[in-house]
């Protein structure tokens, strides 16, 4: 399942719901994004995250279905964020479960990596003086290429 | 055509789309970014930098050959930076 949303998203009620979704699972794995501090020098800082409406959730539910032929998986949860959001602020919750943690742990980095580099959000960062978007990093491509099928 | 602009694109631009009408010789993602880039101003500007622009056809992924109608969607973004 996959949602985006503005609002901030409960992890706790996130990994309940997806414990008892099933009595097969055996393991569930997690990922959680936060906004870091970038102003370095304590200074306010916030980042403004940009979606595409539409091609997000439909590249979301892509990569989603895409871990789901890859691995046996018994449930997983794609929750990412968009607009204004402060230092210490949740972006994006991947959680997955499988019988086994192999599957549950892959998956879910899977998820993570490919959606950096395939779901159309872009970040601005903000400081008290100036603001610019997030260049894209090369690797963050490394990482989404390590799934890629030989 | 439904045109629209994201992040630094839009920003550059001043504008998050337009509608247009896609003249008849243009008929890939290519061909249009480069009809867009010949505007000049802040079209050129936003389109110019080499592997910066990234196309999507229909709110899927698409490159430089990627056909394109007047009845499309085509968003034209930076690389992303999500997660």
């Amino acid at each position: 399942m996959i949602r985006v949303q503005a609002e901030d998203f409960d992890i706790a009620a996130e990994m309940e719901a997806i414990a008892s979704h099933s009595t097969s699972l055996g393991a569930i794995a997690s990922f959680v994004g936060v906004v870091r501090d970038m102003a370095g020098d304590g200074g306010p800082s916030s980042m403004t995250l940009e979606h595409y409406p539409g091609m997000t959730e439909r590249m979301l539910r892509e990569i989603d279905e895409e871990a789901c032929r890859r691995w046996p998986l018994e449930a997983s949860l794609v929750i990412h964020r968009y607009g204004r959001l402060e230092p210490g602020d949740r972006i994006v919750l991947v959680v997955t479960a499988s019988a086994h943690r192999q599957a549950a742990l892959e998956a879910c980095a899977f998820l993570i990596d490919w959606l950096k580099t395939k779901a159309p959000f872009w970040k601005l960062e903000e400081t008290q003086d100036a603001s610019h978007w997030v260049e894209a990093r090369a690797r963050d491509d490394d990482a989404a290429a390590r799934w890629d099928k030989e | 055509m439904k045109l629209l602009y994201f992040a630094s694109v839009r920003q550059t631009i001043g504008l998050s789309g337009e509608d247009i009408t896609l003249p008849g010789d243009i008929v890939d993602a290519g061909g249009l970014v480069e009809w867009l880039k010949r505007r000049g101003g802040v079209y050129a500007e936003a389109l110019s930098q080499p592997g910066h622009v990234r196309v999507a056809v229909n709110q899927a992924y698409g490159h430089a050959g990627t056909p394109v109608t007047d009845d499309d969607e085509v968003a034209l973004f930076p690389p992303v930076t999500g997660g």
